[in-house]
C-alpha cells in the first residue's frame, strides 16, 4: 500500500518550472531517499509534500487522502529541518512536547510521550536545557525527537546531517537507521550526499533538473544506472565516463585509444553509434589488485602511466592516464606506486556500461 | 623577558587610558542631566552665576512645591499635562507598535509587488523634519477641528513613529529563521499560532526596543505639540515647560524641575523594559 503517492506533481515559480510533473509511490514503512545535486527540485518536492509550498499541478496523497490544499498541520507528517529549527526560547522538554501542547493533549500523555522519545534518543539528561546549550549532534537528536513525538504517518527529513562534521555525520547516519528500525515508519529523506542515500534508503530516487532520473534500490541504481547522469552521480569515486564511437566490435575513444566492445552490447549498438562508455573504479585495477566479477575472458589488460595516487590505507585510488584523461581505479592490497610508473591495468569489461551519447539513456543488455 | 614585561605594561596602561577615556565621555554625556537636576534645586541667581557654581550652596525643593501648589501660587497644571502626555504617548506607542509589527512582519516575510518602493517611501518620510509639516498639519487639523484634542496628537505621533517601528521590527523578524515558523506549522500550529507562539517571543526584544523609541519620541516631542495643543485638554509636558516663560522673565528653576518630572517616568520605563532587551535570544535555533 502506498502511503505517499505523487501524481504529475509540478511546481512553477512564475514562468519557471522547477519540478516537471513527477510520479512517485512510497510504500508504508519504506525509507525513501530523494537525492540529486543542488537545484534539482528534491527539497522543493519535500516541501510540497509537507505543505510548506503550494503545488502548481498534480496531486499529493498521504494515506489515501488527497492533501493538495491542506495546511501542514492537517497532513499528519513531521519534518526534520536542515537547520534543526529548534525553538530557542523553549527547553528541550518544551520543544519535544510543543506539538502535543498545541494539540491540547493532557499533561500525563505529554509527559509519557516526551519520556518515550527522549528514551529512544538518549535525551533524558538534556531535557531542561535550551537549544543554545546543546552541541550540533544533540540538537539534531532533539529535532528528531520532536518529529517522533508527533507519531506521524510520514517522517520528512530535509538534509538533516549536512550541518554536522564528517565524524558526527557518520554517527548520526547510523542512529537514523536504528531509529527507523525502531519506530518503523515511512520516511522520505532528502540529501545531496549519495553515500547517505545508499546507506539509509530502501529505495533511492535520483532527481535532476526537476525530473526523476531513476527510482530503485541502492543495488539497482549502483549496478544498473538507467542514465549516464545516475552512473556519474552514484558511487564514490564516481564512474569513469568517456565519449566514444562504436566501430566493428570495438569502442574507439576520441583520443584514438580503443577497447573491445563487450559481448552483451553487440546486439544493442551499430557501427558509427556515438556512445558514452562507463567503468566503475572497482572494475578497473592494476593487474592482480582487484577482483573481476564476470567471465575472465572479459578482462582486458592495458599498460598505463600512473599520474596520481591517493592511499587510503586498505586500498589506494590510482589515477592512470588512458586516452588523454585520468581514469580512477581502485587498487586492493595496495603496493607503493609513484607518479610516472607504468602499470598493467585490468579493465573488467563484463561490468562496463554503455549509454547513448545523444539521450544519455543506458544501452544495457 | 624584557619585551614581555614592556608589552604587559603597555597593555595595562592601555586599559587605564581606556577607562579614563570612558569616564570622561560618560561625564560629558551625563552633564546636561546633572545640571538640570542641580538647577531645579537652587535659586536662579546661582543658576545664572558666572563663572558657574558647580556645587549648589543652597538646596531647596521650593520649585517642586510651587509646581504642585496650583495655578495662582506659582504652580502649573502639571497633573493635567502629565495625564495628557501619558494618554497620548501610551496610545500612540501601542498603535505604532501594532502597525509596526504587522508591517515589519510583512516586509520581513512576504514578497509582494512594490515592496522595496514602499519600504523606501516609508524611510523617505523620515527625512522630512517634523517641524516642516507643522504648518500644513495645523491647517488640516483646523479644518478637521481636531486641534487641541488627544486624538489629533495621537494621530500625528502614530504617523511619526510608524516608519521607524516598521523598519526596526522588520530587522528583528528577519533574524528569526523562517524554518522556525514552518516547524511550528508542521507541529500543528496555524499560521497565526506559529506567529504568536514562536516568532513573536523571539522578536520580542526588538519589539520592546521599538516600543521604547516610539514612546520616548512621543513623550519628548515639542514642535508639533506646541502647534497642535492649546489648553489643559491636550497640552503635554514639553509644551507645559513654556508655562514658565513670561514676557520678560524665564523661571529657569521651575522649568528644570518640570524637566526632572518629565525625565523620571521615561527613565523608569527604560529600566523596566531594558531587562527584556536580551540580545542573542535566537541563538541555538539553527545551525550547529
Amino acid at each position: 500500500m502506498a502511503i505517499v503517492s505523487l501524481k504529475k506533481l509540478t511546481k512553477r515559480y512564475g514562468n519557471m518550472e522547477i519540478v516537471h510533473g513527477i510520479d512517485l509511490d512510497v510504500a508504508d514503512r519504506e525509507f525513501i531517499a530523494l537525492v540529486g545535486p543542488s537545484g534539482c527540485g528534491k527539497s522543493t518536492t519535500l516541501r510540497m509534500i509537507a505543505g510548506l509550498e503550494d503545488i502548481s499541478g498534480g496531486t499529493i496523497e498521504i494515506g489515501d487522502r488527497i492533501v493538495n490544499d491542506l495546511p501542514p498541520r492537517s497532513r499528519n507528517i513531521s519534518m526534520v529541518f536542515q537547520s534543526y529549527a529548534l525553538y530557542p526560547h523553549m527547553t528541550v522538554r518544551e520543544n519535544l512536547g510543543f506539538s502535543l501542547k498545541i494539540a491540547g493533549a493532557p499533561k500525563e500523555e505529554m509527559d509519557r510521550r516526551v519520556a518515550e522519545a527522549s528514551a529512544i534518543l538518549g535525551l533524558d539528561a538534556l531535557l531542561e536545557r535550551r537549544p543554545s546549550q546543546l552541541s550540533g549532534g544533540q540538537r539534531q537528536r532533539v529535532a528528531m525527537g520532536r518529529a517522533i513525538v508527533r507519531d506521524p504517518d510520514v517522517f520528512l527529513f530535509d538534509e538533516p546531517l549536512s550541518n554536522l562534521d564528517a565524524k558526527l555525520r557518520t554517527q548520526m547516519r547510523t542512529e537514523i537507521k536504528k531509529l527507523h528500525a525502531k519506530v518503523k515508519s515511512t520516511v522520505i529523506y532528502v540529501t545531496h550526499d549519495q553515500v547517505e542515500a545508499m546507506t539509509l534508503a530502501d529505495r533511492i530516487v535520483i532527481m535532476r533538473d526537476g525530473n526523476i532520473e531513476q527510482v530503485g534500490t541502492p543495488d539497482e541504481v549502483f549496478q544498473r544506472p538507467a542514465t549516464r547522469f545516475v552512473a556519474g552521480f552514484i558511487g564514490s569515486p564516481p564512474m569513469n565516463l568517456q565519449e566514444a564511437t562504436v566501430d566493428d566490435g570495438k569502442i574507439v575513444f576520441s583520443g584514438g585509444q580503443s577497447l573491445p566492445l563487450p559481448g552483451r552490447f553487440k546486439a544493442k549498438v551499430n557501427a558509427g553509434d556515438k556512445v558514452v562508455f562507463g567503468l566503475r573504479p572497482d572494475d578497473l585495477y592494476p593487474v592482480g589488485h582487484g577482483l573481476h566479477s564476470g567471465d575472465a575472458a572479459d578482462v582486458h589488460e592495458i599498460e598505463l602511466p600512473v599520474t596520481v595516487t591517493e592511499p587510503l590505507g586498505n586500498e589506494t585510488l590510482v589515477f592512470a592516464e588512458f586516452d588523454r584523461r585520468d581514469w580512477v581505479s581502485r587498487m586492493l592490497n595496495p603496493r607503493p606506486l609513484r607518479a610516472g610508473d607504468r602499470v598493467a591495468m585490468s579493465f573488467d569489461l563484463s561490468q562496463a556500461h554503455l549509454f547513448s551519447a545523444e539521450t544519455g539513456k543506458s544501452l544495457r543488455a | 623577558m624584557d619585551a614581555n614585561a614592556s608589552a604587559r605594561l603597555r597593555r595595562r596602561a592601555g586599559v587605564v587610558a581606556h577607562r579614563v577615556g570612558l569616564f570622561l565621555a560618560m561625564l560629558l554625556i551625563c552633564l546636561p542631566g546633572i545640571w538640570i537636576v542641580l538647577s531645579s534645586l537652587r535659586p536662579t541667581v546661582e543658576i545664572l552665576a558666572k563663572p558657574p557654581v558647580w556645587i549648589p550652596q543652597q538646596v531647596s525643593l521650593d520649585a517642586y512645591v510651587a509646581m504642585f501648589s496650583g495655578v495662582g501660587k506659582g504652580g502649573i497644571p502639571v497633573l493635567d499635562y502629565f495625564r495628557n502626555s501619558l494618554i497620548i504617548s501610551v496610545t500612540s506607542t501601542v498603535i505604532a507598535i501594532a502597525i509596526g509589527m504587522a508591517g515589519g512582519y510583512a516586509f520581513a516575510r512576504y514578497r509582494f509587488r512594490g515592496k522595496s518602493a514602499m519600504f523606501l517611501g516609508l524611510m523617505l518620510t523620515r527625512t522630512v523634519p517634523g517641524i516642516a509639516l507643522s504648518l500644513p498639519l495645523f491647517f488640516v487639523y483646523a479644518r478637521l477641528d481636531i486641534i487641541d484634542t488627544h486624538f489629533g496628537l495621537i494621530l500625528a505621533y502614530v504617523a511619526l513613529n510608524v516608519p521607524f517601528t516598521i523598519w526596526l521590527i522588520d530587522g528583528f523578524f528577519r533574524q528569526v529563521p523562517k524554518d522556525l515558523a514552518e516547524a511550528a506549522q508542521i507541529d500543528g500550529c496555524t499560521r497565526w499560532q506559529a506567529f504568536w507562539q514562536v516568532e513573536f517571543p523571539l522578536a520580542g526584544p526588538g519589539i520592546a526596543s521599538a516600543g521604547i523609541f516610539a514612546f520616548l519620541t512621543s513623550w519628548n516631542e515639542f514642535a508639533l505639540a506646541s502647534q497642535l495643543t492649546r489648553s489643559i485638554n491636550s497640552k503635554t509636558l514639553p509644551v507645559g515647560l513654556l508655562d514658565y516663560t513670561a514676557e520678560f522673565t524665564i523661571d529657569w528653576r521651575g522649568m528644570c524641575a518640570l524637566a526632572v518630572v518629565m525625565i523620571i517616568p521615561a527613565l523608569l520605563l527604560t529600566f523596566i523594559v531594558q531587562k527584556h532587551l536580551v540580545g542573542g535570544l535566537t541563538s541555538g535555533a539553527v545551525k550547529g
